[in-house]
């Protein structure tokens, strides 16, 4: 399925439909990662509740430590 | 040393002032303004650079380390000798920015933030720039700014990524909002590197903020959490206001700052990247760094000295010791074999 991630247009594996799932795929799941989809912040405990769907604009910021 | 007057027959100043919203009016206002920067890094010397160069009355940078070969890729303000000589970033700092803008005054700290030395180094400070490389430092900073109503920027890059936030007191979310937990491990300049580009998108974000507060516009802040990826082509940024916590024990109705609280203070650390764990005493002392070559003459081993700092090396072993006590074991990440190592030579 074809989403919008951080502004680019990408093409998610097909066992994707969560968010958890997604940070999983991105090797975030242990980062303090902000998710924002179609506008909205999604909080953590909801990751594996929301589902994803084509189109969706997904917003992944994760904080970093280094400087 | 040129005498005032003559600055403003240089006009040092006129590109910055012809632009509109800053201005004459606004120069002004930069002039009078003190800005605090933790970290004299790659964001560190990049911000601090900047700053300097746009005229801020007073600038202090604090550091507690000192300049390595591997910083010089990124770290804009240091040359070779002073990797040679191991001067301490705060010092080498000082003297580059000095060189740059003498009509700034920029004071260099050679030290490791913790309460006592924020509560110290605070008052009359207009806002604080984060430049620091880990995330115990940054909460302290953030319970700080939030018990003194100060504002500050947050940046932090790695790899071909950063992202930055400017926390305002009372109006946005601060760290502990955003973060909720601490972030343990995960990737460092050590284990994946960083490209300098990545530091130069966090540092212009974090200084164009820093212009927009202290020359009061408000207004043109972002507003928004924002993060790139150089490498991968993106961009982005996103509204957090909605992350505030009404009970967030740093911002909410009833603070109690708890990351000002002995108990949740590092006394030792490893440091990003730097395969080097950070021995801190209990208590400021001042250490006789001639007493300590003298005795550390008797042991074997390689004896270094410069005013700052005695730098140790026995076998793989090597150990630097800053004059503010504090102690610096390279070759480990491991806390407990550095502290050996420490009572091994300090007792």
């Amino acid at each position: 399925m074809e989403v919008t991630l951080n502004g680019k247009k990408t093409e998610l594996p097909e066992a994707i439909s969560n968010l958890t799932q997604l940070l999983t795929h991105y090797k975030l799941e242990d980062k303090v990662v902000i998710v924002e989809v179609n506008g909205e912040i999604i909080d953590k405990s909801k990751h594996e509740d929301r589902s994803i769907e084509a189109g969706d604009q997904i917003e992944l910021v994760h904080f970093v430590g280094g400087g | 040393m040129i005498e005032k007057g003559a600055f403003t027959l240089n006009n040092r100043y006129s590109r910055q002032e012809l632009f509109t919203p800053i201005g004459k009016e606004g120069q002004e206002k930069l002039a009078k303004k003190h800005v605090l920067i933790i970290g004299a890094g790659a964001l560190g010397t990049g911000n601090v650079e900047n700053l300097v160069r746009a005229g801020v009355g007073k600038i202090t940078i604090v550091d507690r380390d000192y300049v390595e070969f591997s910083n010089l890729q990124r770290q804009q303000l240091y040359v070779e000798s002073d990797a040679t000589e191991r001067i301490p970033k705060a010092i080498a700092a000082e003297k580059c920015l000095k060189e740059i803008n003498s009509e700034v005054e920029v004071v260099g700290k050679v030290m490791d933030v913790t309460k006592e030395e924020l509560e110290q180094m605070t008052p009359g400070v207009d806002l604080i720039i984060d430049s620091t490389d880990n995330f115990d430092t940054r909460l302290l900073i953030n319970d700080i700014a939030q018990k003194h109503n100060i504002p500050w920027i947050y940046g932090a890059c790695v790899s071909s990524y950063g992202l930055s936030y400017t926390i305002i007191p009372g109006k946005t979310p601060c760290l502990n909002c955003l973060l909720e937990t601490v972030p343990l491990g995960g990737a460092t300049c050590d284990t994946v590197g960083i490209i300098s580009p990545a530091v130069q998108m966090v540092v212009a974000y974090q200084t164009t903020e820093a212009l927009k507060l202290l020359v009061d516009d408000e207004k043109a802040l972002r507003g928004k959490l924002v993060c790139f990826d150089l490498w991968k082509n993106e961009h982005t940024s996103i509204k957090v206001d909605g992350v505030k916590k009404s009970d967030c024990k740093s911002c909410g109705s009833e603070p109690t700052y708890p990351y000002l609280s002995y108990e949740n203070q590092t006394k030792s650390s490893v440091l990003c990247g730097r395969n080097t764990v950070q021995i801190r005493p209990p208590k400021r002392l001042e250490r006789d760094l001639d007493q300590l070559v003298e005795t550390l003459s008797t042991q074997g081993g390689e004896v270094e000295q410069n005013p700052y700092l005695v730098s140790y090396t026995i076998g793989e072993q090597r150990m630097v010791f800053f004059r503010d006590g504090r102690v610096l074991v390279h070759g480990t990440n491991d806390i407990a074999e550095a502290k050996t190592l420490y009572h091994r030579i300090l007792g």
